[in-house]
């Protein structure tokens, strides 16, 4: 399996942002998180839902939101089916490569869709140990794939100083 | 793969096509007229003494004899062949800069040109020191005559504005914008992109003065692969691509002579009956815009309304969602359109157009463009009418943003 393609979608794509899994905002998550932004037409908000057994946390349940191409929709699909049933830091490991491939790869373009996937939840994981004891799993450090977010939701800023039309707002 | 993804996306029930902007359907008779110029007579190179070579030549000249009359040109040999829009008008905006290297003066574009205009103007900046200026446009995208004749002045020598813009529509005032530039500048040469108006629109290059003038084959349902260029005779400006044998003296190379004869065909019939098919465009216009304002809520209409908008054009702004996204959920339905957004056109931004009429960027990724022709039906109207609400609805279900 490959995860470069050259075209905007694989099959699997298609099939997912047509039938996404767990899409929808949950009632009763634990925790959520967003990552992207609106001016950049790319945003996912993870919600997780997180139960203890044992002294270690599993997520129970994961659903999503997506404003995003269809690429977004379905990485964000993907990533909530892997992550259920797994434990915080089990899920903490999943790669943007491992979506990707997941999705049955995806043109380099939009390789950013599955880093926003990854980067939301790996924001509703810190965001659930906030005030709790860090366990010795979690990097002090964003990792490579919340540093790529942080980097597409800073560049949006740049652009918009480009465009001063007599339309501007 | 490709294969398996047409495959995965099926056959709507109906399929109504509106991605005009970036190419379409060609009418059978217009393949038809094209036809034989592949092997039955003028299959030849139209520059060769020989009958079939004529035969070529009769059709290549007759088109230019056409295409000139259709636009009061006075003289057949004005107007040149090229192989594309984009060719023409980086023929005449590199054309000019290459005649007129010596002396790089100021170049004056709109914000809202099409790229093939504003990427070789910045060129001729780069490579000879032209001064390129991008005029603003109001939020409808008009280029208001008193701002730019601010900007205009003796030391411009080049204006490239567009008769109708490509995505949102909006009809500009070139007849005073011209009286503006050669009251303030008699030399300056004045290039108009007519794409999205030939066949729209009603043009005189003889009485507006323009210098130079763009037509797009595909843009009035003729083949791919033909764009042509006026040029006013007297005009400074030199060939761009340089070989050998060509009937003409600006564009070497051997003219696309089948879709030369399929865009005679499309003029003919895009000029035959023109105020019928323009008010039958306008109407189709207007139903499909009024459908999609009526049935869905959190939407804006890109561009003006009414008289001053092109007469196949709808833009509308889809709230809460992606236009990448809304394109592919259209054409699961069977309808086909292009967004405005970043994902679409494949570059970061979204597109320039949107932005600088003063669309949030968010706006501009929500944005979509239909164009409708003389080959719809009302029936197809209404069945994008049904469609288009239910669309919306599920993107906008499990968006991670919230209209309020």
């Amino acid at each position: 399996m490959s995860t470069r393609i050259p075209l905007p979608y694989s099959p699997k794509v298609l099939e997912l942002f047509r039938n996404p899994k767990n899409a929808g905002a949950m009632e009763d998550a634990t925790v959520k998180a967003s990552a992207g932004s609106p001016a950049c037409g790319d945003v996912i908000r993870m919600y997780l839902k997180i139960v203890e057994r044992n002294g270690e946390y599993y997520i129970e349940k994961a659903s999503f939101e997506s404003y995003g191409c269809a690429a977004n929709i379905a990485a964000a699909s993907v990533l909530t089916e892997l992550v259920k049933g797994k434990s915080l830091r089990e899920a903490w490991e999943i790669s943007w490569r491992h979506v990707t491939d997941e999705l049955g790869g995806l043109p380099p373009i939009k390789y950013h869709c599955s880093m926003l996937a990854v980067g939301a939840l790996k924001r509703a994981i810190r965001e659930f140990f906030k005030g709790k004891k860090y366990p010795e799993w979690l990097p002090e450090k964003p990792t490579w794939e919340e540093k790529q977010v942080i980097e597409e939701e800073k560049m949006i800023e740049k652009l918009y100083s480009k465009y001063a039309g007599l339309g501007g707002r | 793969m490709v294969e398996e993804l047409l495959r995965q996306h099926g056959k709507p029930e109906k399929e109504v096509y509106f991605d005009l902007e970036n190419s379409g359907l060609v009418p059978q008779e217009v393949v038809e007229a094209m036809l034989p110029y592949f092997n039955k007579r003028g299959y030849g190179h139209p520059s060769i003494t020989h009958k079939i070579g004529w035969e070529a030549y009769e059709v290549v000249h007759t088109t230019r004899e056409l295409v000139a009359s259709t636009i009061s040109a006075p003289d057949p040999e004005n107007i040149v062949f090229t192989h594309s829009g984009t060719e023409a008008n980086n023929l005449a905006i590199l054309g000019f800069g290459l005649a007129n290297r010596n002396k790089p003066g100021k170049i004056i574009v709109s914000a809202i040109e099409h790229l093939s205009v504003i990427l070789p103007a910045e060129q001729l900046e780069k490579i000879f020191g032209f001064k390129v200026m991008r005029v603003p446009v109001t939020e409808e995208g008009f280029v208001l005559p008193e701002i730019f004749e601010a900007y205009m002045d003796k030391d411009t020598v080049l204006v490239s504005i567009q008769a109708v813009n490509h995505e949102i529509g909006t009809i500009e005032p070139i007849e005073e914008l011209v009286k503006i530039a050669k009251d303030l500048n008699p030399n300056v040469v004045f290039h108009v992109d007519a794409a999205d108006a030939y066949g729209k629109l009603r043009i005189d290059v003889k009485k507006t003065d323009i210098d130079l003038l763009t037509i797009s084959s595909h843009k009035i349902l003729g083949p791919k692969g033909v764009g042509a260029l006026y040029v006013k005779p007297g005009t400074r400006i030199e060939k761009v691509i340089f070989g050998q044998l060509s009937t003409q003296s600006l564009w070497p190379g051997v003219e696309n002579v089948p879709a030369i004869a399929g865009f005679k065909k499309a003029v003919e019939l895009a000029f035959k009956n023109f105020d019928e098919n323009v008010a039958k465009m306008r109407s189709l216009r207007d139903m499909l815009m009024k459908g999609i304002v009526d049935n869905v809520t959190d939407v804006l209409i890109n561009g003006p309304t009414g008289d001053k908008r092109a007469p196949d054009n709808v833009n509308i702004a889809f709230l809460g969602v992606e236009g990448e996204a809304l394109t592919l959920e259209f054409s699961l339905r069977g309808i086909y359109v292009s967004s405005g957004s970043a994902c679409t056109s494949r570059m970061l931004e979204p597109s320039h157009v949107l932005l600088a009429i003063g669309r949030r960027h968010e706006e501009a990724h929500g944005s979509i463009l239909f164009k409708v022709s003389r080959y719809h039906s009302e029936e197809d109207i209404n069945y994008a009418v049904e469609q288009i609400p239910p669309a919306v609805e599920r993107l906008r279900k499990i968006s991670a943003i919230k209209n309020k």
